[in-house]
């Protein structure tokens, strides 16, 4: 389970989280939407503790982590896997090594586990046979994939996503939408999904919540939050600049 | 107090205090035997074999021109043979480690900061936290062994070919006598300079990794921000290499004659 406290967050002087509550239960999938800039990666990286809060608390199965420190974390850590907006693999290794970090990095497995291993993570992103390839030579869809595989590759019990869909084609988009929903059906791990991708958030998402000036401004299930009525989630989901507008 | 904190003191300061916590960090990492013990060899490798040319090329035309230098002052006063005597001393005990920790900042420091700090602009370091991996422990801590085990190794090169080259110069440009030249240098030159030099070394590579990863960690976003830790790391280095020469020399001095 992970829940927030009156979670506050800013950055010089800008005010980015004002009293964060959050809670997600374990199995549950949650899209957080939110305008850009509006603190959604800044929320999610908090999650894992990458950025610590101003004040108030983050708790990952009733303990905090807010005053861990980065060796502390490390238990923590292996329970979650994070697959980054910019995938953010290891330049100067192959996708294989990639995938492989994890396990090697916990010395528990055999060479051979981990060779059976990577091919089984490898094939559940739809990418088998690029265990040579480097992540250079791979398109941004691809990559993401490889960061989901790299995430998942050592099963863990929370998957945070974080912008999975930006600057991707719809296509592509919808396969990885598709790609996150099997993760979390087969893996049956607690999801947690930053977009601004409408699309994603409605498929992906047991629950929706929004973030708007700081705070959670709308937490509901997709067919209510995309039924709402009111205004700033309307406009949000409608996607016009100007709350007055309508699209026509 | 905040005056103070907010000058290029405060940030001076604030910078040592943050390499001295990565120091501690990675003593700490050491005890926990976690390091990616891989990656140090490759760190040898590419810090100890790959800066070959530069040590080499540096040892040999600083012991040439000091060599030479030495031999147009002392000539004047008929002391010649003892030319090779005080290229030892001073290739063993200053040139040699200074030298070589000056060229390899230019060529390993700037290569760790550019290195790390792209990672971090990119999210691999944040990647290598959420794969629950300390980034002290496979970044850091590797990169300081290798550099502290591969500087002495390169010093030790470059002191021999600069002797070596000196002595070339001495012998067979300017006509010194080679026999009382090698046995000046020999009685001048005591194991006590190689240890001195060898020290020094050892020390140079630590402060090397550690200001080029410090950099590269706490480099700023974007092209300009990695530019920018690699110039530092490379400045800053060689700043604390020249500073802290003085005070190693003063206190390995005093170590020395304690022991003897």
């Amino acid at each position: 389970m992970i829940e927030t406290r009156q979670l506050k967050k800013s950055f010089d002087t800008q005010l980015v989280l004002d009293g964060v509550d959050l809670r997600i239960e374990s199995g549950e999938s949650v899209a957080i939407i939110g305008r850009s800039g509006g603190g959604k990666s800044v929320l999610l990286k908090h999650l894992i503790a990458l950025l610590q809060p101003d004040s108030g608390d983050v708790l990952i199965n009733g303990e905090s982590i807010v005053r861990m420190n980065e060796r502390q974390l490390l238990r923590i850590r292996e329970k979650f896997g994070m697959v980054f907006q910019s995938a953010a693999l290891f330049d100067s290794m192959t996708v294989a090594e990639n995938v492989a970090f994890p396990l090697i990095r916990k010395k528990k497995f055999t060479p051979g586990e981990i060779e059976q291993r990577v091919t089984a993570a490898l094939a559940m992103v739809d990418l088998p046979g690029t265990q040579k390839k480097n992540p250079a030579e791979l398109s941004g869809g691809m990559r993401k994939r490889v960061g989901l595989a790299r995430a998942i590759v050592y099963e863990p019990q929370i998957l945070l996503y974080d912008e999975p869909t930006t600057g991707l084609d719809p296509i592509v988009a919808d396969s990885i939408d598709k790609l996150i929903i099997r993760v979390r059906d087969q893996l049956k791990v607690t999801s947690v999904v930053v977009t601004h991708d409408m699309r994603t958030a409605r498929r992906v998402g047991n629950r929706v919540l929004m973030l708007h000036e700081g705070k959670i401004y709308a937490n509901a299930a997709p067919e209510e939050f995309f039924a709402s009525q009111d205004p700033v989630v309307r406009q949000f989901i409608d996607g016009v600049a100007d709350a007055k507008e309508t699209i026509l | 107090m905040k005056f103070l904190a907010e000058t290029w003191v405060g940030e001076w300061l604030t910078g040592l205090g943050r390499i001295a916590a990565l120091a501690r960090e990675a003593v700490m990492s050491l005890l926990t035997f976690k390091v990616a013990w891989r990656d140090l060899l490759y760190q040898i490798y590419f810090i100890g074999i790959k800066s070959q040319s530069v040590v080499l090329v540096t040892g040999a035309f600083t012991g040439m021109v000091l060599g030479a230098q030495t031999y147009f002052q002392f000539h004047k006063i008929k002391m010649d043979t003892a030319t090779l005597a005080v290229v030892g001393v001073s290739m063993c005990s200053e040139l040699g480690p200074v030298l070589t920790a000056l060229m390899v900042s230019g060529r390993v420091g700037a290569a760790i900061a550019a290195e790390i700090g792209t990672m971090r602009v990119t999210e691999q370091i944040d990647a290598l936290r959420t794969l629950a991996t300390h980034p002290v422990d496979y970044l850091v801590v590797p990169r300081l062994l290798a550099s502290m085990i591969a500087l002495p190794l390169l010093t030790i090169e470059s002191i021999t070919i600069g002797i070596g080259a000196s002595y070339l110069v001495g012998v067979y440009l300017l006509g010194i006598d080679p026999v009382y030249s090698w046995y000046n240098m020999l009685k001048y030159t005591g194991d006590i300079d190689v240890f001195i030099g060898l020290t020094k070394a050892f020390v140079y590579g630590g402060i090397i990794a550690l200001v080029g990863c410090y950099k590269g960690m706490s480099c700023s976003v974007g092209a300009q921000g990695v530019g920018r830790a690699t110039t530092e790391a490379v400045v800053y280095s060689s700043i604390a290499i020249l500073i802290s020469n003085f005070f190693l020399t003063l206190a390995l001095q005093r170590v020395v004659v304690m022991l003897l």
